[in-house]
């Protein structure tokens, strides 16, 4: 016998309120817009998937979501082997760890426009040390008007801001693996590689799985650093989906398709999202764990 | 034949091994008893290799083995948690040291086959350990230390971590499946009835140092001084003090008649060490002396009962069958027999154990 109580709404009721003010309300504000055409004075037309339809057959769209593709998927292989093996360089135990862990911290403390910033005076050829020295080393680097330059500067900026988050997840999960297993390794006479793949790496799969996923939605979701740096440019090379997005709603005014926009860019975060987990969670279920 | 000659081992100042001497060979289970930090674990290391004593040496059949790094020892060694390579399945566990020794795959297909059929996993060899009750993960790296036919085998308390039933049966098996590979094989507990039922020898461990080693059965009936019997009694030991005049001991404000044990001592203050099993509810022998405790806590285990109960400005423990269910702060009689005392000089040295007749 189940006995109702209704009280339970009171505690319900504010998380409710915050989370419809927050997300629900705003998001479905966007999905009025982007069905909708406007001229102003408040008046609006149906216009159906007119608006979707026009930004998926865009090529400027289809450019933009390259891009971020392209840079996730940099990133992503630079910074999860980086960041593993800086976690596997670190001290288990002693005073060093401290110093370690606040030296790995202090990158995430610094806010994305600072970063962007820091960068993009390191990087100038006149002031910054950076494009000063490899001015001076004969090295033509210009994130102003080179793509490829200011591809470098925006994924070193990312690595460097970020690889410490995979390091400081891969750290966790090392120092919870037991001394025994290494001294079993030991014993057994398991060289350092044969230690990595078997102990090491199997016991990471969870952290790991989380690190990939929120360094992907987190990198998918870039906006600040090429912004600051080179607002987009040079020509449109640093537009991703999320500079775009701001274009066209703020720059242009097109809010009916930047409201399409927004809620593709959000459906494929979530896919994406979810294909990642799907997949990794699979093998992880493959190997079951029935007794632990 | 291991040898064990005035091993020290000093980690950040402090002795964590003193002046260990020992001598152990392959004809008998050799256990290591101790509490915890006792210096268990620390033995076990260097005796595998993977810590270097601070001073002193160690012969294995004769040679010194000081500074042979562990991968050259030919030791096996299984532990409290269930180890294994979680990436591997149970056949490539089991032959993973195999593997390293460059072993031959057919010979190794037969080895790996022996020691699951010997530790009865053949049936788990495809799975990964992940896949397997704790019981069974057990057996893997048993397994593991087996196929590898090391010459030392350390388990240090392999059995802690499983449940009631699987201990019973691992424990019977253990010392019969690596005795037919002429292994020594040295077994860490921290409980004294462990030891009784694995029998072999025993080496009575206690704040780094080797207090007593022998025959188990000779250990725990004849303990060198206060802190062996201690160590090797469970529940804990009772220990009074008493004042032995003439055929009389003094126990607080109690008189008892001497054991017949005790009639050489001499007049002075012992210690006396009581079993908890010893103490009884009802009088057994003519010797039997009745006492007053007050009750603190009585505790049921299924067929006996612990009796927590204050005598003579000491916190005792009985021991009786039965199931007896007593009140806190209740008066109840009973019943000491001096026979059964074991009595320590003021320095804790035995001064006399009861007769073998009478434990």
């Amino acid at each position: 016998m189940k006995r109702w109580n209704n009280k339970a709404w009171l505690l319900v009721v504010p998380m409710l309120a915050l989370v419809a003010f927050s997300a629900v309300i705003p998001l479905m504000t966007v999905v009025n817009y982007s069905v909708q055409d406007s001229f102003g004075n408040n008046e609006f037309f149906w216009v159906g998937t007119e608006w979707f339809q026009e930004v998926l057959r865009s090529e400027r769209f289809h450019n933009a979501l390259l891009r971020n593709l392209a840079f996730s998927g940099i990133v992503l292989v630079i910074e999860i082997p980086l960041g593993i093996a800086v976690a596997l360089c670190m001290p288990r135990r002693g005073p060093m760890v401290s110093v370690c862990l606040v030296l790995m911290a202090l990158p995430l403390l610094i806010p994305w426009n600072v970063v962007g910033t820091i960068w993009q005076i390191f990087g100038r050829a006149d002031i910054g040390l950076l494009g000063y020295s490899l001015a001076g080393a004969g090295l033509d680097y210009n994130y102003a008007q080179n793509p490829l330059d200011a591809w470098f500067t925006i994924i070193l900026m990312d690595v460097w801001h970020w690889t410490s988050l995979v390091v400081l997840l891969c750290y966790s999960g090392l120092v919870a693996v037991p001394d025994a297993y290494y001294q079993a390794a030991r014993i057994d006479g398991a060289s350092r590689w044969a230690v990595f793949l078997n102990i090491q790496l199997p016991r990471l799969k969870r952290v790991l799985l989380i690190a990939i996923l929120l360094r992907f939605m987190d990198s998918f979701m870039i906006y600040t650093e090429p912004f600051v740096l080179t607002g987009g440019g040079p020509g449109n090379s640093t537009t991703f989906l999320s500079i775009d997005l701001v274009q066209m709603a703020i720059g242009q005014f097109d809010l009916g398709p930047a409201a399409a926009m927004s809620l593709v860019y959000f459906l494929i975060i979530l896919l994406l999202s979810w294909i990642f987990y799907t997949i990794m969670t699979s093998t992880d279920d493959a190997a079951g764990s029935p007794g632990s | 034949m291991l040898e064990l000659i005035q091993v020290n081992k000093v980690v950040d100042g402090e002795a964590t091994l003193e002046d260990v001497n020992l001598t152990l060979s392959n004809n008998a289970i050799n256990i290591l008893l101790g509490p915890t930090l006792s210096g268990k674990t620390t033995l076990m290391r260097v005796m595998a290799g993977l810590d270097r004593p601070s001073s002193g040496d160690i012969l294995f059949n004769g040679e010194s083995v000081i500074g042979v790094p562990v991968q050259k020892r030919n030791v096996a060694m299984v532990y409290q948690q269930f180890i294994n390579y979680p990436s591997l399945t149970v056949f490539e566990n089991i032959a993973s040291p195999l593997r390293v020794l460059k072993v031959d795959s057919r010979s190794i297909i037969k080895k790996v086959q022996r020691a699951a059929a010997m530790l009865q996993i053949t049936d788990l060899l495809d799975r990964t350990p992940e896949q397997l009750s704790g019981g069974q993960q057990q057996r893997v790296a048993l397994a593991r230390a087996l196929a590898k036919r090391a010459k030392l085998v350390l388990l240090d308390e392999p059995l802690a971590n499983l449940d009631y039933k699987l201990r019973e049966e691992l424990r019977s098996d253990l010392p019969k499946l690596f005795s037919e590979q002429g292994a020594i094989l040295v077994y860490a507990t921290t409980e004294p009835i462990e030891a009784l039922l694995l029998a072999g020898k025993t080496a009575v461990m206690h704040e780094g140092r080797v207090r007593q080693f022998g025959t188990t059965i000779e250990v725990f009936n004849n303990p060198r001084d206060i802190t062996a019997a201690r160590v090797f009694s469970d529940p804990p030991l009772n220990i009074g003090t008493v004042t032995k005049m003439g055929a009389l001991l003094n126990l607080g404000e109690y008189s008892l008649p001497l054991g017949s044990q005790a009639n050489d001592l001499t007049d002075t203050e012992y210690q006396v060490g009581i079993r908890p099993h010893n103490i009884s509810l009802n009088r057994d022998g003519e010797n039997s002396v009745e006492i007053l405790g007050t009750v603190t806590v009585s505790e049921i285990t299924g067929s006996e009962s612990f009796i927590h109960f204050h005598f003579a400005d000491c916190h005792w423990v009985a021991l009786v069958h039965g199931i007896h269910i007593f009140g806190q702060g209740e008066e109840i009689q009973l019943y000491l027999n001096p026979e059964t005392f074991y009595f320590f000089y003021r320095d804790g040295k035995l001064a006399q154990a009861p007769e073998d007749s009478i434990r």
